[in-house]
C-alpha cells in the first residue's frame, strides 16, 4: 500500500512531467485509432462495394457447380436450405441467380455474353443493380425484357427498346434461344462486366435455358463483414454436400490479397508512429530517473531492497501508462464518431478514380470496437515494456554516483 | 564494547591514467554510545571512509565488522537489510522522501522493516517530539526548513532503531541557529539511546560537541583524540 501511495505521489510531484507523459500515451492511442479506424474504414467500404456489387457477402452452390461452372451442375432450391438460411440471424438478404454462357446478336453481329437471371426485387436489394440502368428501365417480376451493359450494346448497336436474339446451349444440351427486347442499359464501373452482361428475370432465364426451377447460386448478406464469421460457421455446420458455402474473401482472393497488401503498409506506418510514441514515452521516463537518482539512491541507501524501488517505479509508469491509455481511448470515441458520420470527402484525380470505379469518393472510418480498444492495449503494453526500463536502472543504479547526483 | 571493527581498510579509485588511494588502510574501532567526529579536509577521504562504513561503497581492501558481522561479506540484499537495521544515514543535503510527509518520511524505514502501524505511529511521534518538530508531523518536505529538514533527517535515522547513525556533513547547509539546535538534539538523543554516532565533518561546531575525534589526512588517521564532555 505503501508502495502505491508513493508511487502515485510521485506522479503529482511535477504534474506537468506527469502530463506530458501520459500526454503522449494519449495522443499515441488517438492517432494510432484514427489512422486505424481510416485503415478500417477504407477496407469496409471497398469490402462492401464489391460484395453488394456482385458477389455478395456469401453463396450457397453445388460442389460441381464450384468445380465446373456448367449449366448441368445447378440446383433447386429446397426449402431446406432455404430454412437453414432464414434461421441463421446474422442473413440479412438472399438472391438466388441463374447465370451461363450464351452468344448475344443483334442484327449483324454477335459475342459472347453472360446471361443472369435474377429475382429483380430481391437482386436490388442486394446488389442495387438498379442504380447502374443508365436508360431505359430496371425488370419487374417476370419480365421478359433485359438489361444489357453498356460496352455490349453498343458494340451490337443495339438501344433500349430494340431486340436482342439470344441463342446457347441450355440444361443437358438443350438448344437455348430466345429473343427479348432491351428493356434498359446498364453502365457499370468495370469496363469488364460493361463488356458480357446480359441481366433477365429469373423465370425468363429458367425457361431460355431450359432448366426450371434450377439456379447456379443462392447470394445471401450479412450486415457486414464483421458478422460474416459468425454466419460462415453456423452456415458451414449446417449445409451438407453437395452443397457448399463461401465466403466472399473465398470467391474473390485478389481482393483479399489487396487488403493484406495494403495492411502491410498500414503495419509499417503504425510502426512507425508507435516508434515515435515509444521514444516520447521513453524520454520522460528517462528524465524522470535522471531526475531522481539521488532519491532513488538515499532510499536504496536507508534500506530500501532495489525490486521494491522498482515496483514503486513500475507502478508510477503503470499510473501513466492506464491514464494516458484510458483517456486516449475515450478522447478517440467522440472524435472517430465524428468522422465516422462525416467521412472526409475526396477532390481531384483521387475522386475521380474512386466514382469510376463505382465508388463514393469519401475517406471513411470504421466504428468498430476494435479500433479502439487494440489501439489502447498496444500503446499501453509499449508503455509497459518501457516502465522495464526503470526496473532495470534500479537494479543497476550505483549507490554512491546516485547519492552525489 | 566494540560495536565497530575497522581493519586496514583501503580504497582505491581507478581513473584513466592514475590510482587515488582515498582511504588508505585505517584501522580503528567504534564504541557503543560514542559521538565522534571523522574531520579532516576537503579530499581527506572521510566521505569514502564513513561510506565503506556504512556499506554504501565496497572497499577495495580491509574489513568492517559490525556487531561481529562483516558487512563486505554480505550479499547485495542483505546487506540492504543490514544497513536497514542496523545503520542510520544523515546526509547533508537532508534528503528526505518529498513525497512524504514528515512523519512518513520517519515511519517509512519502520515501514521497510515490516513493523506494526501502531509501534510505526507511536514511535515516529515519539521521535519527531524528541526533535522537536511534533507539530510538522504532516508537513512535507518543501514546506519546512532546512534546519527542520535535517531534524527529520535524524528522526529518520533514530526511528529504526539502529546500532549507530553516520552522518556526513550534517550542518554543512544550516545556519548557525539551526546547527546548535540540531547538534544539541543529537546529543541529547546520543545520551538518551545511547545510539553511537560518528560524523564526517569540517565544522568547529560538531567538534566542540564531540567526545571522540579522529583526524584523517591522505586517507590516512593522523590522530585519535577522546574528550571528556
Amino acid at each position: 500500500m505503501k508502495n502505491f501511495k508513493i508511487a502515485w505521489r510521485n506522479l503529482w510531484r511535477k504534474p506537468w512531467r506527469t502530463i506530458i507523459t501520459s500526454g503522449s500515451i494519449f495522443f499515441g492511442v488517438i492517432f494510432t485509432a484514427i489512422m486505424t479506424s481510416m485503415q478500417y474504414g477504407s477496407y469496409d467500404s471497398m469490402i462492401d462495394n464489391v460484395v453488394k456489387f456482385y458477389s455478395g457477402y456469401i453463396q450457397i452452390f453445388t460442389e460441381a457447380y464450384h468445380e465446373n461452372k456448367t449449366i448441368n451442375n445447378t440446383f433447386e432450391l429446397e426449402e431446406q436450405l432455404v430454412e437453414i438460411v432464414n434461421n441463421t440471424p446474422e442473413i440479412t438478404q438472399y438472391t438466388s441467380r441463374l447465370e451461363y454462357f450464351t452468344l448475344a446478336s443483334s442484327e449483324e453481329l454477335t459475342r459472347g455474353a453472360m446471361v443472369i437471371g435474377i429475382i429483380p426485387a430481391s437482386e436490388n436489394k442486394v446488389t442495387n443493380l438498379k442504380k447502374w440502368v443508365a436508360e431505359g428501365n430496371y425488370l419487374s417480376e417476370g419480365d421478359d425484357g433485359v438489361l444489357v451493359a453498356i460496352d455490349l450494346a453498343k458494340y451490337l448497336h443495339i438501344g433500349v427498346g430494340d431486340s436482342l436474339v439470344l441463342y446457347g446451349q441450355g440444361f443437358h444440351g438443350v438448344m437455348a434461344a430466345g429473343i427479348y427486347p432491351v428493356k434498359g442499359i446498364l453502365k457499370f464501373p468495370s469496363p469488364e462486366l460493361n463488356k458480357q452482361f446480359i441481366y433477365m428475370d429469373l423465370t425468363t432465364a429458367q425457361t431460355f435455358f431450359s432448366a426450371p426451377g434450377k439456379l447456379s447460386s443462392f447470394v445471401l448478406m450479412v450486415e457486414d463483414h464483421y458478422h460474416l464469421t459468425a454466419a460462415m460457421n453456423q452456415l458451414k455446420k449446417k449445409i451438407e454436400p453437395p452443397f457448399v458455402v463461401m465466403s466472399w474473401d473465398e470467391l474473390q482472393p485478389e481482393l483479399v490479397s489487396m487488403i493484406e497488401a495494403d495492411k502491410a503498409g498500414g503495419v509499417f506506418m503504425k510502426a512507425i508512429l508507435y516508434m515515435i510514441i515509444t521514444f516520447g514515452i521513453f524520454g520522460t521516463i528517462l528524465m524522470m530517473i535522471s531526475e531522481r537518482k539521488r532519491e532513488l539512491g538515499v532510499m536504496i541507501a536507508i534500506g530500501m531492497q532495489r525490486h521494491k524501488l522498482g515496483i514503486i517505479l513500475f507502478i508510477e509508469t503503470f499510473f501513466m501508462g492506464l491514464l494516458g491509455a484510458i483517456s486516449g481511448l475515450l478522447a478517440s470515441i467522440p472524435l472517430v464518431y465524428y468522422f465516422f458520420k462525416n467521412p472526409i470527402p475526396l477532390t481531384g484525380d483521387a475522386a475521380k478514380t474512386m466514382i469510376e470505379m463505382g465508388i463514393e469518393p469519401y475517406m471513411y472510418f470504421s466504428m468498430h470496437p476494435k479500433v479502439f480498444y487494440t489501439q489502447a492495449i498496444i500503446v499501453f503494453i509499449i508503455t509497459m515494456v518501457i516502465a522495464l526500463f526503470p526496473i532495470y536502472k534500479a537494479f543497476t543504479l550505483k549507490l554512491i554516483s546516485a547519492l552525489r547526483a | 564494547m566494540n560495536v565497530i571493527e575497522i581493519k586496514d581498510l583501503v580504497k582505491i579509485y581507478n581513473s584513466s591514467e592514475v590510482q587515488v588511494k582515498a582511504v588508505n588502510g585505517i584501522t580503528v574501532n567504534f564504541e557503543e554510545g560514542e559521538f565522534t567526529a571523522v574531520v579532516g579536509p576537503s579530499g581527506s577521504g572521510k566521505t569514502t571512509f564513513l561510506n565503506m562504513l556504512g556499506g554504501l561503497d565496497r572497499p577495495t581492501s580491509g574489513s568492517v565488522k559490525i556487531g561481529g558481522t562483516n558487512v563486505w561479506d554480505l550479499s547485495s540484499r542483505k546487506l540492504i537489510d543490514f544497513r536497514m537495521n542496523n545503520i542510520g544515514f544523515v546526509f547533508q543535503s537532508y534528503n528526505l522522501i518529498p513525497v512524504l510527509t514528515a512523519g512518513e518520511n520517519v515511519e517509512f524505514i519502520m515501514h521497510l522493516q515490516g513493523r506494526p502501524k501502531k509501534e510505526r505511529e507511536e514511535r515516529t511521534k515519539e521521535m519527531l517530539e524528541a526533535m522537536g518538530i511534533g507539530d510538522r508531523i504532516k508537513s512535507r518536505p518543501a514546506k519546512l526548513s532546512g534546519g527542520q529538514q535535517q531534524r527529520v533527517a535524524v528522526a529518520r535515522a533514530l526511528a529504526s532503531k539502529p546500532e549507530f547513525i553516520l552522518a556526513d556533513e550534517p550542518t554543512a547547509n544550516l545556519d548557525s541557529h539551526s546547527t546548535t539546535e540540531l547538534l544539541e538534539l543529537m546529543s541529547q538523543m546520543n545520551k538518551k539511546y545511547n545510539t553511537t554516532f560518528i560524523f564526517a565533518t569540517h565544522d568547529q561546531r560538531v567538534m566542540d560537541k564531540a567526545r571522540r575525534i579522529i583526524t584523517i589526512e591522505d586517507g590516512k588517521i593522523l590522530s585519535d583524540e577522546k574528550f571528556e564532555r
